[in-house]
């Protein structure tokens, strides 16, 4: 099908285009932006003006939840989640149940996701069988069924011996691995950054070593193996500074962060309220400043939503003893939009960092609008003042403390290879 | 000191107790008024009718799901000369179901149309979270959540240190012995120094004082002599012998070496201070038996005291729901 979308402002922060252009759809990809293409007729036109047009995010960090947890959602309602929120391309971590461990599960997630017909799903495999850290996966099996890359989530390895192995074998086929880094002896039984808020409040912290000894552990391995390393959500300052040294010493390393870590801090302790329960936890705002100060370096080159959807009793109880996680794929745009309202970040960083940013860390074929890419797209609304609601949730999850939140910004539609899956009405 | 936010979860439209929760939040005039309310009751224990009426035809449940026979006991008598039905729960929590089943006995407990619950529970803000989930109307006294806060143990605390210091003007208090764990020493913090001692000195080793303490209003010591070093008030905190297990703590006999309260170390505090624990205690592991029975300690004042205290909080909680609730209040309360 051929589409014509006219007097939109397109912005691709992967061009360098800003402009009220065309843009022009076929056979489910881009094809021409301002003039027509030779021979492109019968198009149907999309009229976009007040609109901007912008290329369909890519969120690096979405829980479906499916297989084995729908009770707190599943790739049809958290797909459908991500396309209202502007999210067309997707990376699920390995932690259903079954684990992406074998190939017929990544294929089951895939083959729900494509059912589903919502955002493109690209599953983690387990970096280990079971991700117990002890015997590695199959993990050419594992991508030639459609992983994307491995991990072992923020599971603990049985040994720095096995993690090495792991990474030699990855290494070998030239395999990318996700690390989580988090030294589990020094964060076990924690629920909150160790500082002064939890102390205060008598919860048990997680030091900031617990990520930084892992991650140095972790690049010290890189380098030894060569092994293709994306670090995910990150959360203090000495990591970021760990990471732009590995850069600088010609390391080919990239890293994330989860929206909900460059927005708050551990002050939302206060409260014992559980939807601040997250991991890696909300840091002090020093840490909450270097990793928005990491983005505008280049060091960090992707944000994420880090979507964890619950059922309503997982974040019922006191803090500790409630679920970690936040479900905000769906408002992961207007959420990323506060960074630059507060004038942390301009727009295009804040547009790179969810839409070629992320994609460029995994290698995907996405969040880009130029000539040849699949025509996944969105229209937003600037202007749009709008509240999240818990009762107009796409996710299932219950568990977010943006519900109430009025928003200046909106999705108003959103195509995936040239085709609308998502209208607000 | 630092502080969080106004805790307006326990107080009502007028600024009274309804719950007692933390003392983080609460004012001078609010501990004041606990301890005046206290030493007024205090006299009640000694005549032989010792029952007022105030929460007469209210129901008060003790719901402990972790146990603690002196501090339920004291409750209890404390509600009971205040003239309340009083009802006994010791609720066993699983790691795995404490959401569940902390938030289905509420319910049940709710639907028995109680008046107060008295909550002891192993999570920090486990008495926000009932008190956020719980219907209106029920006051909520925190007798203990996790590491976070003890806050009727420190007014008895408070009161112990008033009754024998006269007031709080200029006094030195120091706290020793594992202040990580310790939900007490957090509450007698954020009462000394509300109640204006500025001079509060926190001791033991790096591993049960961390420095955060220090941004507390505290002052740290690593060194029992220049911790106690003049002070008018130690308060010696029980050592849990799993901290020997996690790695906190080389030995007890160590930790007694280094930090224990024995004649010879008490002699660096002023000559009239007083010892105060909140039991129960470990002789010779963090106090000596001499000390521990000696003419310093105050140790059984404590206990007394806290029934005071406790019919204070549960007094003034009780009025400050049915201020809020606008229903006419009994002379005797207003």
């Amino acid at each position: 099908m051929k589409l014509r979308i006219q007097n939109g402002r397109l912005i691709d922060p992967s061009q360098d285009i800003d402009a009220v252009t065309d843009l022009f759809v076929d056979n489910q990809k881009i094809v021409a932006i301002g003039d027509a293409p030779a021979g492109f007729e019968d198009a149907e036109v999309i009229d976009a003006s007040g609109q901007w047009i912008l290329p369909g995010l890519v969120d690096l960090a979405v829980s479906l939840r499916e297989p084995g947890q729908t009770q707190k959602g599943s790739i049809a309602t958290e797909g459908r989640a991500a396309v209202s929120g502007g999210v067309t391309t997707l990376v699920c971590p390995p932690d259903t149940r079954p684990i992406v461990d074998t190939p017929a599960v990544a294929a089951l997630i895939q083959d729900k996701a494509d059912d589903a017909g919502m955002a493109n799903v690209f599953p983690l495999g387990a970096l280990t069988q079971g991700l117990e850290g002890a015997q590695l996966s199959n993990m050419v099996a594992l991508t030639d069924a459609g992983c994307i890359a491995l991990s072992n989530h923020r599971h603990p390895m049985a040994s720095t011996k096995v993690l090495s192995r792991a990474l030699e074998y990855a290494s070998t086929h030239d395999l990318l691995v996700v690390f989580h880094p988090d030294e589990s002896s020094l964060s076990e039984g924690g629920c909150a950054h160790e500082g002064l808020m939890s102390t205060m409040h008598g919860l048990a912290g997680i030091p900031e070593e617990a990520e930084t000894i892992a991650l140095m552990r972790d690049l010290l391995l890189v380098e030894k193996t060569g092994v293709r390393a994306h670090f995910a959500r990150l959360s203090c300052a000495k990591s970021v500074e760990m990471i732009a040294d590995a850069k600088a010493s010609g390391l080919d390393v990239t890293a994330d962060v989860a929206v909900h870590n460059l927005l708050l801090n551990d002050q939302m302790l206060n409260r014992f309220d559980g939807h601040y329960h997250v991991l890696p936890p909300l840091r002090s705002d020093e840490d909450r400043l270097t990793l928005i100060e990491g983005i505008k370096a280049g060091v960090i080159s992707a944000i994420c939503s880090d979507h964890q959807p619950h059922e309503k009793m997982a974040k019922i109880a006191p803090f500790a003893a409630t679920e970690p996680g936040m479900a905000n794929v769906e408002i992961l745009l207007p959420l990323a939009m506060l960074l630059m309202d507060e004038g942390d970040l301009d727009f295009s960083t804040v547009l790179t960092c969810l839409t070629s940013g992320p994609a460029a860390c995994f290698g995907l074929e996405a969040g880009s609008l130029s000539v040849g890419s699949f025509a996944d797209f969105i229209f937003y609304d600037s202007t749009a003042r709008w509240t999240w609601s818990y009762e107009g949730r796409k996710t299932k999850g219950h568990n977010s403390p943006y519900f109430g939140n009025e928003f200046v910004g909106r999705v108003t539609s959103t195509y995936i290879s040239g085709q609308r899956v998502y209208q607000a009405v | 000191m630092m502080r969080s936010e106004p805790r307006a979860l326990q107080l009502n439209e007028y600024g009274q107790l309804k719950h007692f929760l933390t003392l983080d939040g609460l004012d001078k005039t609010i501990l004041t008024e606990i301890l005046d309310r206290a030493d007024s009751f205090l006299s009640m224990g000694e005549q032989s009718v010792k029952k007022v009426p105030l929460l007469r035809g209210k129901t008060v449940v003790n719901l402990f799901f972790e146990n603690s026979t002196r501090t339920r006991t004291t409750f209890e008598l404390a509600a009971k000369r205040l003239s309340a039905d009083v009802i006994n729960l010791n609720i066993e929590t699983s790691a795995t179901s404490k959401g569940e089943s902390l938030l289905d006995t509420l319910k049940n407990l709710e639907a028995m149309q109680s008046d107060m619950f008295i909550v002891r529970h192993s999570d920090s803000g486990a008495a926000h979270f009932i008190a956020e989930h719980c219907t209106p109307n029920v006051a909520i006294i925190n007798a203990g959540d996790g590491r976070h806060a003890h806050p009727t143990q420190a007014m008895l605390d408070m009161l112990t240190i008033r009754r024998h210091k006269g007031s709080f003007d200029g006094l030195k208090v120091a706290i020793v012995g594992d202040i990580l764990h310790s939900r007490v020493a957090r509450s007698q913090l954020q009462a000394l120094t509300t109640l204006g001692v500025s001079d509060v000195r926190l001791v033991g080793p790096k591993t049960l004082v961390p420095s955060f303490f220090a941004e507390m209003g505290a002052t740290i010591c690593h060194d029992l002599e220049a911790g106690i070093k003049d002070v008018d008030v130690v308060v010696m905190l029980r050592l849990q012998k799993e901290r020997m297990k996690g790695a906190l703590l080389p030995s007890e006999s160590e930790f007694y070496r280094l930090y224990g309260l024995t004649e010879e170390t008490l002699a660096w505090a002023k000559p009239d201070a007083i010892v105060m624990h909140p039991g129960p205690i470990n002789r010779g592991v963090e106090i000596s038996s001499e000390v521990a029975d000696g003419e310093h300690s105050v140790i059984l004042d404590q206990v007394t005291n806290g029934i005071a205290v406790r019919m204070a909080v549960m007094s003034m909680a009780m009025s400050g729901q049915l201020q809020s609730d606008d229903t006419p209040v009994a002379k005797d309360e207003k």
